[in-house]
C-alpha cells in the first residue's frame, strides 16, 4: 500500500471532470488534484487552492527593480561620478525615470514568469501521475482527478467506487 | 460560415457571440492538439513552399554575415552615414524592425487584457515575429556604435575606470527599454509554449523529440494548481507587457526629440510612433499570415474574420499615424519658428519630396481601401496593401531622419544623403534572417497556441461565466 500514489478517474469532458471535482470534494476529500488539458475556470477554487504568493512578489519585486534602477542612477550621478552633462543638475530626477520605469518591468515580469514556475515545482523530472495509463492525452482531450493514497478518508475500494459512480470512464491505481 | 459545434459533451450549445467565427467546422479537443502539434511533429506537413522560403532566408542570412564581417574589418564608413547624417539607415532600419516586433506584443498582451478571443490563433506567431523582428532591430545599433565588441560598456557595471553610463541620454534609455523589451518577449514567449511543448511531449513517437519537448516542457502536467498560477501570470505578463510595450517606442521617439534639430519636436511624436509600429507591425502579421493559412491549410483557425479584424486594426492604426502626419504639418506651421517651417517646407517641396509624397501615398492613401469590405475579405489585396504599408512605414522614418539632419539651423552643415550598396544589403540581408528564423520556428515549434486553441473550443460549448457560477455554488455548499 504505501507504494500506492493515487486513485486517478479519467474523465471525457471538462463539465464532468468539475462535477467530480464538487462531489468529491463535498464528500470531504481533501488531497485532491485535477488535470486537464486546458485551464477551467474555478477548477482551482473547487480544490480550494488559493495562493497569492505569485501577485505578491511580482508586486515587491517591481517595486524592488524601480528602487535599483532610480538608487543606481541616483547613486552614481550624484556621488559615485557626478558629471556634468549639458548644465543639468547632478540629481536630474526626470531623466532617470526611464531606466527606472523598464527595470520595474523587468524585474517584475521575471517574477511572474519565473515565479509561476518555481511556485509550481517546475521544472520537475518527474511525477508519480505520469504513471497513469493514458495520461499522455491529459494534454489533449483527457482530464483526470486524482485522489492522494494521503488522504485520510482514502480507501481503495470506496474511492474506486466513488470515482466510479461519478462518471468516470476508466478508474486506475497509481503507484509511486 | 458554419460555426458547428462538435458533441463531445452533453453540454447546451450555447455559442458565445463573442466566439463566433473564431474557428470554423468541427472539432474535438483532440482533433485540434492532432492537427496543429502535427505541424511539427509530420515532417511531410513541410512541402516545396517552406523549402523555398528557408532557401531565400538561407541565402540573404549569409549575405547578413557577410555584410557584418566586412563591417568588422572596414567599420561603419562603408554605409552611407556621414555628416550631417550621421544616423542613416542602421537607425532607419532599427526604428522599423523594432516597430514591427510591437504588433506581436500588443496582440499577446494587450488583446489578452481585453478578453479578445480572436487573438489565440494568431498570438503564437505574431510573438515570434516579435522575437526575430527585436533581433534583427537589435543588430543595428549594436553595429552602429562602430566597436560592437564593446557594446558590454552600454550597460552599468563596476569597472575599473570608475565610470557609468550617462543616465541622461535617451540613447541609454533606448538600450533598457529595447534589451527589457526583448527578454520579456523572450519569457513571454516560452511561458505560453510551456503546454504546448506538453502536448508535442506526449504526442512525439520520435524518442529524441519526445526528449527535447519534455525538457522543454519542464516537467508540465497541467493540474489545476498549475493552470491557475500559469494564468495569473499570464495575465501579470499581459499587464507589464502592454505599458512595455508602449514605453518602448515612445524611448525611440525620445531618441529624437532629444536631440536639438527641427521637425523632431512634435509632442504627438511619443503616441504617434507607438501608432506607427503598431501599424507596421499588423502589416506584418498580414503578411505572414496569408501565406502560412494557406500553406498549411490553417483556413479554420486563422479564419477570414482574423483577417478581417486585423485589417481592421490595421486601417484603425493607419489612420492615427495620419493624423500625426497632418498634425506635424499643423504643428510647423503654426509654431511661428522658421526652422520648423523650413524643414517642413523641405520635407515636402525639397530633394526628398518623392520619399514624403510615397510616404503618404502608402500610409495614408491605401490602406483606406480598407474601409470596403471587399477587399478586406480579399487576401490577395490585403497581402499588398500590407506591403505597401511597410514600405511606407520604412519610408517613414527615412523622412524623419534624413531630412531633419540634411537641413539643420545653420546652411554649412546641410547636406545630401545618399545610401550605398551595403546599406542595402544589410537591410535585404536582416530580411533573410527573419525569413530563416521564423520558417525555421515554424517548423519545430507550433505557430498555433494549441492549449489556447482547444479552450476556445471549450467556450464554444459554453460561452463565459458557467464555471465561475458552479464553482462559487460549490465553495458555497462547502463552507
Amino acid at each position: 500500500m504505501s507504494k500506492m500514489y493515487a486513485m486517478v478517474g479519467e474523465f471525457a469532458s471538462p463539465e464532468e471532470l468539475m462535477n467530480a471535482a464538487i462531489a468529491v470534494r463535498e464528500k470531504g476529500y481533501r488531497k485532491v488534484e485535477a488535470y486537464s488539458p486546458i485551464p477551467i475556470e474555478g477548477l482551482a477554487d473547487v480544490l480550494d487552492f488559493d495562493d497569492p504568493r505569485l501577485p505578491w512578489s511580482v508586486f515587491i519585486m517591481g517595486v524592488l527593480g524601480c528602487a535599483t534602477g532610480f538608487g543606481l542612477e541616483t547613486w552614481t550621478a550624484t556621488m559615485n561620478y557626478p558629471w556634468n552633462v549639458g548644465g543639468k543638475p547632478y540629481f536630474s530626477w526626470p531623466n532617470f525615470i526611464p531606466v527606472a520605469y523598464e527595470l520595474t518591468i523587468l524585474f517584475s515580469a521575471f517574477t511572474a514568469g519565473l515565479g509561476m514556475l518555481i511556485l509550481n515545482g517546475l521544472p520537475r523530472l518527474h511525477h508519480p501521475i505520469f504513471n497513469t495509463p493514458r495520461f499522455e492525452r491529459a494534454s489533449s482531450d483527457l482530464f483526470f482527478l486524482a485522489i492522494e493514497a494521503k488522504d485520510g478518508l482514502f480507501d481503495r475500494e470506496e474511492t474506486a467506487q466513488m470515482l466510479q459512480d461519478l462518471g468516470a470512464q476508466l478508474v486506475s491505481e497509481v503507484e509511486k | 460560415m458554419s460555426n458547428s459545434l462538435p458533441d463531445s459533451s452533453g453540454s447546451n450549445h450555447l455559442v458565445d457571440p463573442a466566439v463566433a467565427g473564431m474557428m470554423e467546422g468541427e472539432h474535438t479537443y483532440e482533433s485540434i492538439t492532432e492537427k496543429l502539434t502535427s505541424i511539427v511533429l509530420r515532417q511531410d506537413r513541410h512541402g516545396l513552399p517552406w523549402w523555398i522560403m528557408i532557401g531565400i532566408g538561407f541565402v540573404l542570412y549569409n549575405v547578413l554575415f557577410s555584410v557584418i564581417l566586412k563591417l568588422l574589418f572596414t567599420g561603419i564608413g562603408m554605409f552611407g552615414n556621414n555628416e550631417p547624417v550621421g544616423w542613416g539607415w542602421p537607425i532607419i532600419n532599427f526604428v522599423w524592425w523594432i516597430g514591427i516586433g510591437h504588433a506581436g506584443t500588443l496582440i499577446s498582451a494587450f488583446l489578452l487584457l481585453m478578453r479578445q478571443n480572436w487573438r489565440n490563433a494568431i498570438n503564437r506567431f505574431a510573438e515570434a515575429m516579435t522575437i526575430f523582428a527585436v533581433v534583427c532591430a537589435g543588430i543595428y545599433p549594436l553595429l552602429h556604435t562602430g566597436r560592437p565588441w564593446c557594446a558590454y560598456w552600454l550597460f552599468p557595471y563596476p569597472n575599473i575606470l570608475a565610470m557609468w553610463p550617462q543616465w541622461r541620454s535617451p540613447l541609454l534609455w533606448d538600450v533598457f527599454a529595447v534589451s527589457t523589451y526583448a527578454s520579456v518577449s523572450v519569457l513571454f514567449w516560452f511561458i505560453g509554449l510551456i503546454p504546448d511543448f506538453a502536448s508535442l511531449r506526449d504526442r512525439s513517437e520520435n524518442i529524441l523529440a519526445k526528449k527535447t519537448f519534455a525538457c522543454l516542457c519542464l516537467g508540465w502536467r497541467g493540474s489545476a494548481e498549475h493552470w491557475r498560477r500559469y494564468e495569473v501570470a499570464s495575465l501579470i505578463l499581459a499587464g507589464i507587457s502592454t505599458p512595455l510595450v508602449l514605453s518602448v517606442h515612445s524611448i525611440i521617439s525620445f531618441d529624437f526629440s532629444v536631440g536639438i534639430v527641427p521637425g523632431w519636436h512634435t509632442t504627438i511624436s511619443p503616441p504617434y510612433f507607438v501608432a506607427g509600429a503598431v501599424y507596421a507591425g499588423f502589416a506584418m502579421v498580414i503578411m505572414l499570415a496569408v501565406p502560412l493559412r494557406k500553406w498549411y491549410h490553417l483556413e479554420e483557425y486563422i479564419t477570414q474574420k482574423h483577417m478581417d479584424w486585423m485589417a481592421k486594426l490595421m486601417l484603425t492604426t493607419g489612420l492615427i499615424v495620419f493624423y500625426g502626419y497632418l498634425m506635424e504639418l499643423f504643428y510647423s506651421y503654426l509654431s511661428g519658428d522658421p526652422y520648423e517651417i523650413a524643414m517642413m517646407h523641405f520635407r515636402q517641396f525639397g530633394p526628398y519630396g518623392w520619399a514624403y509624397w510615397l510616404l503618404i501615398c502608402c500610409n495614408g492613401v491605401t490602406p483606406q481601401l480598407l474601409w470596403i469590405p471587399r477587399i478586406r475579405r480579399s487576401n490577395s489585396a490585403l497581402f499588398i496593401i500590407s506591403v505597401v504599408v511597410s514600405i511606407g512605414m520604412w519610408l517613414e522614418r527615412y523622412v524623419i531622419v534624413v531630412v531633419s539632419l540634411t537641413r539643420d539651423y545653420l546652411p554649412s552643415s546641410w547636406g545630401y544623403f545618399t545610401n550605398t550598396m551595403w546599406d542595402a544589403l544589410m537591410y535585404l540581408g536582416t530580411m533573410g534572417q527573419f525569413i530563416f528564423l521564423f520558417f525555421m520556428f515554424v517548423r519545430v515549434m507550433p505557430m498555433i497556441n494549441v492549449f489556447e486553441m482547444r479552450e476556445l473550443l471549450h467556450k464554444f460549448h459554453h460561452g463565459h461565466g458557467a464555471h465561475t457560477e458552479d464553482a462559487t455554488h460549490a465553495v458555497e455548499a462547502a463552507e
